[in-house]
């Protein structure tokens, strides 16, 4: 099928709003070149479980687009129009399965070295769009925080090289009750501006306690889904036949009720969007069901892709230690050890990557950013009020190092 | 720019010079093609570098800078065009063409191999072209299926990993999860198709007994060091002319662990440092080794928001694409950094130009630097 062929009941087994999103730009999206259509399928069919920003960027392409006129659609998708596609893919069920035809699509390029003409495609539309389009400006400027290496008791080695740069370095923080102040900070910031998962807590362990107002999710609240989760993914790879790319296929396919409510322990039963977004962590990132540290850079990085947050905090945990052959091979009883050191570089690096991806967001100018080794006394504060590649001698606590910063 | 910077940075680091292609080769000064060895690895599933050859990497990778480089021809910029997969790149780099078989599917190359080349004509037996490999996958990568070659020309694959399964008998828990075939998914063990090296055959080919085997395992921290471990009773006992061995401990960092990832580019960096020894100390080896070391493709960059920096090779950006390639061995001119963009693919003509088969239907080109 291709797109000039849709019809509103092509989406009949779409969620409810996704239907009616869908219905009501049937002649938009009737105009849109194969190798572009499923892409933005993928993206409205899970619209009754996106985050505010992200049906409001929907929303806003899609009257973008349908205000085209035909020869600017053309100009606007010509990289995408060029794009040869296999006759099974044109007969595939785009419609239906959009993701799936997505992930054919990317082998497709790769095979048949299309692969760049379609990221150009791809990032011409982007920038058009933003031109045509802005994304909203956060309504108070963003708020990052990491804190890295939880149960590490000393560290000599240099922390924070790739962020001390771009901001100021202290050495003497005074860290006492340093995480209840970072959440505390948290909980006013979220008290005094109101916003829809706004402001958002992740942690690679156990949550500490925390004011409801703010969105949060852990690693190890999910834990029973995440061995419910890896259980499947041992049997499905037992099966004849399973490989690496359809276990992607299936696990993409894997709904929350699937697995029932206890299992998303913290995540309300009546908030589908992050039940939805807990799973998706652990189905769509690689290493998340097995290390904490992955799970929370994962989870931080999706959190500022799709829900755009003005606050998040980061709190990194040791993660289990990775196994030399020799143990495995001894038979050693395989009860879980934790590996602090190797957590706390993990989440060292991770904490550049969390920064990295705010900055991707609208309004960098104006974020800042604090990263402390939690009980300890080093912390880097990136911010317009912050010097950049500069020590301080300062000895502030974390509170005041917030205030200082924002 | 990317290959400006790591010329730069060797070049600082380690006092090299910078070449040419006007510079002759002085390959006619080695050893004559029917004597030399070739052995080629590659460099564990792509690592990139900020982790290794720029100055804040270069702490990771000590015996690569201090040992190896000075008495090797170094290329910044080995692109790849191909699939960044890592048994269809391995498949490209061997057989010099841009394959495009199911990265993940047991099937032979499409284009004739290196060791097909080899083997057919320079007439040489099974047991003078080898591959040793991490992963089950790679269990097809010695014999493709061209019709003009394929069956019965192809090296000869060992999956040290395998053979440990098998000495072992397989336990589950635990081992099951050393034996996962890749680190992009947990628990997956493919079911081998093909030629297999079969266990009895370490006790008559490469003298060691599964027990012993077993045992010395057990002091080994990596299967990549297990593949060390065979790589060199191969040229102790087989001696083969034509060795290829796939490292893959890097690839750890699809789980995300960032310190998982550079504790294996420091162990790949050591492992490439004791094979280099051991074919200094090896009589059949010493001083007529060409010894190869590439890894198959980088890994994403950070500034690529459709990535997630180095835990993948997904977006094929310019640094997922874009390697490099360390020769040494004699005949190759020593601290010398060459920058001119070449590919992946030109591996195999080179390895023809040098043992005197001719790649019919390689891609690439000999790289007139070394040959």
């Amino acid at each position: 099928m291709f797109p000039q062929d849709l019809k509103p009941e092509h989406f009949s087994s779409y969620p409810p709003e996704a239907r009616k999103l869908a219905t009501n730009y049937v002649s938009t999206l009737q105009r849109l070149p194969l190798s572009f259509v499923p892409g933005l399928l993928r993206e409205i069919i899970e619209y009754d479980f996106k985050f505010p920003a992200e049906r409001s960027a929907r929303e806003k392409e899609l009257a973008y687009i349908s205000r085209l006129s035909p020869e600017q659609t053309k100009e606007c998708l010509s990289g995408f129009a060029v794009i040869r596609l296999s006759p099974q893919l044109e007969a595939f069920d785009w419609v239906k399965s959009p993701a799936q035809f997505v992930e054919q699509l990317s082998a497709h390029l790769w095979s048949t070295r299309q692969l760049d003409a379609f990221r150009k495609a791809s990032n011409d539309y982007a920038d058009h769009l933003r031109a045509a389009v802005p994304p909203e400006a956060p309504p108070i400027p963003r708020l990052g925080i990491t804190i890295i290496g939880q149960g590490v008791a000393s560290y000599d080695s240099p922390l924070f090289r790739k962020l001390r740069p771009h901001g100021t370095y202290f050495s003497k923080v005074n860290p006492e009750d340093g995480v209840r102040k970072l959440l505390g900070f948290l909980a006013e910031r979220a008290q005094a501006h109101s916003i829809p998962y706004g402001h958002w807590y992740i942690d690679g362990g156990e949550e500490a306690e925390h004011p409801a107002a703010l969105t949060s999710v852990s690693y190890n609240a999910l834990e029973s889904l995440r061995a419910s989760l890896l259980q499947r993914m041992q049997a499905e790879l037992e099966r004849p036949g399973m490989g690496p790319e359809a276990l992607r296929t299936k696990m993409a396919q894997m709904r929350p009720s699937d697995f029932g409510a206890e299992k998303f322990v913290g995540v309300s039963p009546q908030d589908p969007v992050m039940r939805r977004f807990a799973l998706s962590l652990l189905t769509e990132g690689s290493g998340t069901q097995i290390f904490s540290t992955s799970f929370a850079q994962w989870a931080a990085r999706e959190a500022l892709r799709r829900a755009q947050p003005v606050t998040l905090l980061v709190r990194f945990a040791p993660r289990q230690r990775q196994k030399p052959m020799n143990e495995l091979l001894g038979g050693i009883p395989a009860r879980p050890e934790p590996d602090p050191l190797g957590s706390l570089i993990d989440a060292d690096f991770s904490a550049y990557y969390n920064w990295l991806n705010q900055q991707r967001l609208l309004g960098a100018e104006q974020s800042s950013f604090v990263v402390w080794f939690e009980g300890h006394n080093q912390a880097v504060a990136i911010g317009p009020a912050m010097a950049r590649s500069t020590e301080s001698r300062s000895a502030p606590d974390l509170k005041q190092l917030l205030s200082w910063t924002v | 720019m990317l290959a400006r910077t790591r010329r730069d940075f060797l070049c600082d680091a380690a006092g090299l010079t910078l070449g040419s292609t006007l510079m002759p080769s002085w390959w006619a000064r080695g050893v004559s093609s029917a004597k030399r060895k070739v052995i080629v690895v590659t460099f564990g599933g792509g690592a990139r570098d900020q982790e290794t050859f720029a100055p804040e990497g270069q702490e990771n990778i000590p015996h690569l800078m201090n040992e190896l480089i000075p008495q090797a021809s170094f290329f910044t910029q080995v692109v790849n065009r191909g699939i960044l997969g890592h048994y269809v790149a391995t498949a490209s780099l061997a057989t010099g063409v841009y394959e495009t078989i199911n990265n993940f599917a047991s099937l032979p190359p499409e284009s004739p191999t290196v060791f097909e080349y080899f083997r057919k004509d320079l007439k040489r037996p099974s047991s003078d072209a080898w591959v040793v490999a991490p992963s089950n996958g790679f269990n097809r990568i010695g014999e493709s299926s061209h019709r003009s070659y394929g069956s019965g020309l192809g090296a000869r694959v060992i999956l040290p990993k395998h053979l440990l399964s098998a000495a072992t008998s397989g336990g589950r828990n635990d081992f099951q999860h050393l034996l996962r075939d890749n680190y992009e998914t947990p628990f997956y063990a493919p079911e081998l198709e093909g030629n297999e090296f079969q266990l009895q055959q370490l006790e008559t080919l490469l003298k060691v007994s599964v027990g012993d085997f077993r045992e010395h395992a057990q002091t080994l921290s990596s299967p990549d060091e297990l593949s060390l471990y065979i790589a060199r009773r191969l040229m102790r006992e087989v001696s083969p002319t034509l060795l290829w061995i796939t490292m893959h401990d890097i690839d750890v960092a699809h789980a995300g662990a960032y310190s998982l990832y550079i504790e294996g580019i420091q162990r790949t960096d050591r492992l490439c440092s004791e094979l280099w020894k051991a074919i200094q100390s090896e009589p059949d080896y010493a001083g007529k080794t060409t010894l190869f070391i590439l890894p198959d493709f980088g890994r994403d960059s950070d500034d690529d928001a459709g990535g997630n920096g180095f835990q993948h090779h997904r977006t094929g950006d310019v640094l997922s694409r874009t390697t490099w390639m360390l020769v040494v061995g004699p005949g190759i001119r020593e601290g010398v950094v060459y920058d001119r963009a070449m590919e992946s693919t030109d591996l195999v003509p080179t390895l023809g130009a040098m043992l005197g088969f001719s790649p019919t239907f390689a891609q690439g080109q000999k790289i007139s630097e070394l040959v």
